[in-house]
């Protein structure tokens, strides 16, 4: 079958080819056959990927290595894309889950002026983020890395004519800017200590090359690009300002995939994370601070949209945590399950603001269990999977990376702790969520006449939920399967697993516990007649997620700004200007001396003419005579 | 009476200075012109006299690009005074001196 991996590289043109079809004629096809174009080179890009896929699931040729062109000839760089099993699963879950996006985009941007563009939009992000997941090399993963950051901005301030959308681009862009800072110079050290950015030589000559201290900061630089991609702390400002652009994109780049390539990133240099534990364990540690800090925000938040995004970030916290007690097939799988319950969330929350005229504020929801069944009845999945209620997807996920954390013991069993506390607080806001949408007395302005979303928008819904309640289903500790199929990804790693015997089953039952207390006491505090006092200092801090968008306000973005300022006004006003104009001011007193010599007689130019032809001629003779 | 070429050299000196001195003192733009042809003329006769005493084509050679190129010059300085006169009213130099410094 070697003749359909050769055909990987399809993967990544088909949705490139429909973005530069889109971005040409994108107009010109307008609503709705250019949504139909976009959704259906992905999910032929998703065909082609299961057809690529079978050699690597059945384990027959798990590593594949796909030349394209030599990049940089000079230094050796090599464009190659690489297919083995974390790269088919990363791919599966993009070309998957953008499907169903791209499906449910079709109904949910109906009657919107730049439906075109903004199929274009998500097409190039698909591109991008296969480019990502597909380069065999930090080089070209670099490449995607930013064009997901680029498509990630263009969709945000999709509606720019909003000023809050135009802001939350931007901040976007800058923060994820910070991030890829240092991973741009863990490249480079990478480079410098290999001569090569290719993945196999870097991963098998690690050990021998890199010394500790090398690689702790090699790692560190690389958290730090992840951290920026992935909205950890102290880089997570932006992703719910990201919320201001449409729900679908929030749904597919701010749940599902681009957000998660600090996930991938981190589990696929692995090797070199090993080589630093003390990296290993700040991108732990970092984690947990995430998903606690995130989990407590989400509680607070009255926008449905940044209860989800808040979550995702929490969620994504517990990805690092994985990743960072060295389970990386936990983590992977967390990012998978995540997907799907993530996105159906989103989905679910979109066909929720749809409903109710674009209202995003829960107080004014309610009751909409009766009027929008289908979007009931899967978010309810999504809410049962996320809180990690058993058979349902995010269960398995989680529970997996609590034992982990659990087995490793020592100063880890604090995080699994922490992990442990996060797990009811995202049951209790999750629920909390369901609630304040879905039961109690109807809330919305007169006029506006709930219904239930169409068929387009629906049918992605039913498949993410048949996806978050037997997605689980492929990695439980009866039968591993993702693990034996991840596991050539991991060949080089020294991997942690869940403890022996009884305790798994323990900590199970501990975690669902946790996860049953959050929604029993959020049923009972929002399942009642009056609705909970939600105001008071605390709360509002909360809310505004501890306000750490006023303290890099003060401390970084005003003396920016101030350092700007004195640049522009002393430096570039006073120094620079003052150089050029001086020069002029010089130019303009000489010029003064020699004007009167521009009469503008043309005979007195003829005198000068004249009385120097004869001044040359005497001169000529008296030289010639000495 | 022997005409050696020092006598073709003295006539085109006379002329030349003639010549510079009218470009000097008249104002009148047709005139300067004309002042300028003898210039030009003068040389010429220096031209074809050293061409003749030293046996060579090219003193004759060198005249005929003179002229070409005087007589292109007249063609564009007329036009211009033409173009002058029927803005001012006037040939004379001394009144065009809007270039000054």
């Amino acid at each position: 079958m070697q003749p359909a991996v050769d055909l990987v590289w399809l993967v990544i043109a088909l949705p490139l080819a429909g973005y530069a079809l889109l971005q040409v004629f994108g107009k010109r096809i307008g609503e709705p056959a250019a949504g139909w174009i976009a959704t259906l080179l992905v999910g032929a890009a998703f065909a082609v990927a299961v057809l690529a896929s079978i050699d690597v699931v059945t384990g027959e040729a798990p590593h594949h290595t796909i030349h394209l062109f030599t990049w940089i000839p000079a230094i050796g760089v090599e464009a190659s894309l690489l297919w083995d099993p974390l790269s088919t699963m990363m791919t599966l879950i993009v070309t998957g889950v953008g499907f169903l996006i791209h499906l449910y985009s079709v109904g949910y941007m109906h009657g919107e002026e730049r439906f075109g563009r903004f199929f274009t939009y998500l097409n190039l992000f698909i591109a991008s983020m296969l480019i990502l997941v597909l380069a065999d090399g930090f080089g070209l993963l670099f490449v995607g890395w930013e064009l997901v950051g680029l498509s990630s901005y263009l969709l945000i301030s999709f509606w720019f004519v909003k000023p809050v959308a135009a802001a939350a681009g931007k901040k976007a862009f800058v923060v994820n800017r910070i991030g890829d800072l240092g991973f741009l110079i863990a490249l480079m050290l990478i480079f410098a200590n290999f001569g090569t950015l290719a993945f196999a030589p870097v991963f098998e000559r690690a050990p021998e090359v890199l010394t500790t201290g090398g690689a702790t900061a090699i790692t560190l630089l690389l958290l730090v690009g992840a951290a920026g991609k992935s909205a950890q702390i102290p880089l997570h400002v932006w992703l719910p300002d990201a919320m201001e652009g449409p729900t679908p994109v929030s749904a597919l780049i701010h749940a599902a995939t681009m957000v998660t390539a600090g996930v991938y990133l981190t589990a696929r240099s692995g090797v070199l994370f090993e080589l630093a534990p003390v990296s290993a364990a700040i991108v732990a540690v970092v984690g947990a601070a995430t998903a606690l800090m995130a989990a407590t925000i989400a509680i607070a938040q009255r926008d449905i949209k940044r209860v989800l995004a808040y979550s995702t970030i929490s969620q994504l916290g517990y990805m690092f945590m994985a990743v960072g007690a060295a389970a990386y097939v936990a983590g992977v799988f967390h990012l998978l399950t995540h997907a799907f319950f993530k996105a159906l969330l989103f989905l679910g929350a979109g066909s929720v603001i749809h409903a109710v005229a674009g209202e995003q504020d829960m107080a004014r929801m309610g009751g909409l269990r009766r009027v929008m069944p289908v979007t009931f009845v899967t978010m309810v999945v999504a809410w049962l999977a996320i809180s990690g209620i058993p058979i349902f997807a995010g269960f398995w996920s989680k529970d997996e990376i609590l034992a982990v954390l659990f087995g490793r013991g020592g100063w880890w069993l604090a995080l699994w702790a922490v992990g442990l506390v996060t797990a009811a607080l995202t049951a209790f806001y999750m629920s909390r969520m369901i609630y304040l949408t879905f039961f109690g007395q109807p809330r919305w302005d007169d006029g506006v006449h709930p219904h239930e979303s169409p068929v387009t928008m629906t049918l992605p819904l039913v498949a993410l939920g048949g996806l978050s309640l037997v997605g689980g289903l492929i990695n439980t500790p009866f039968k591993p399967v993702l693990e034996h199929f991840l596991q050539p990804s991991f060949d080089l790693v020294e991997q942690a697993h869940i403890p022996e015997g009884i305790t798994p089953w323990v900590l199970a039952a501990v975690s669902v516990a946790a996860g049953v207390v959050g929604i029993a006491y959020a049923a009972r505090r929002y399942l009642g007649e009056t609705r909970p006092d939600e105001t008071g200092p605390v709360w509002e801090l909360v809310e505004q997620g501890y306000r750490v968008d006023d303290l890099y306000g003060e401390t970084l973005v005003i003396p920016g700004r101030k350092g700007a300022e004195a640049l522009a006004f002393t430096a570039d006003a006073k120094v620079v200007d003052g150089a050029v104009n001086g020069t002029g001011r010089l130019v303009q007193v000489f010029s003064t001396l020699l004007r009167p010599l521009q009469t503008g007689f043309a005979r007195s130019y003829v005198l000068g003419i004249v009385a120097g032809t004869l001044g040359l001629v005497v001169w000529l003779l008296v030289r010639g005579a000495g | 009476m022997i005409v050696t070429p020092g006598w073709y050299l003295a006539l085109a000196a006379v002329l030349f200075t003639i010549g510079a001195v009218g470009v000097l003192v008249r104002r009148n733009a047709l005139v300067m012109f004309m002042a300028i042809e003898l210039m030009l003329n003068s040389v010429n006769l220096t031209f074809v006299a050293a061409g003749r005493h030293l046996g060579l084509l090219e003193g004759q050679v060198s005249v005929l690009f003179v002229m070409v190129v005087a007589a292109a010059e007249v063609t564009v300085g007329l036009a211009i005074i033409v173009a002058v006169f029927r803005l001012r009213s006037t040939a004379s130099v001394d009144a065009l001196a809007e270039m000054k410094g």
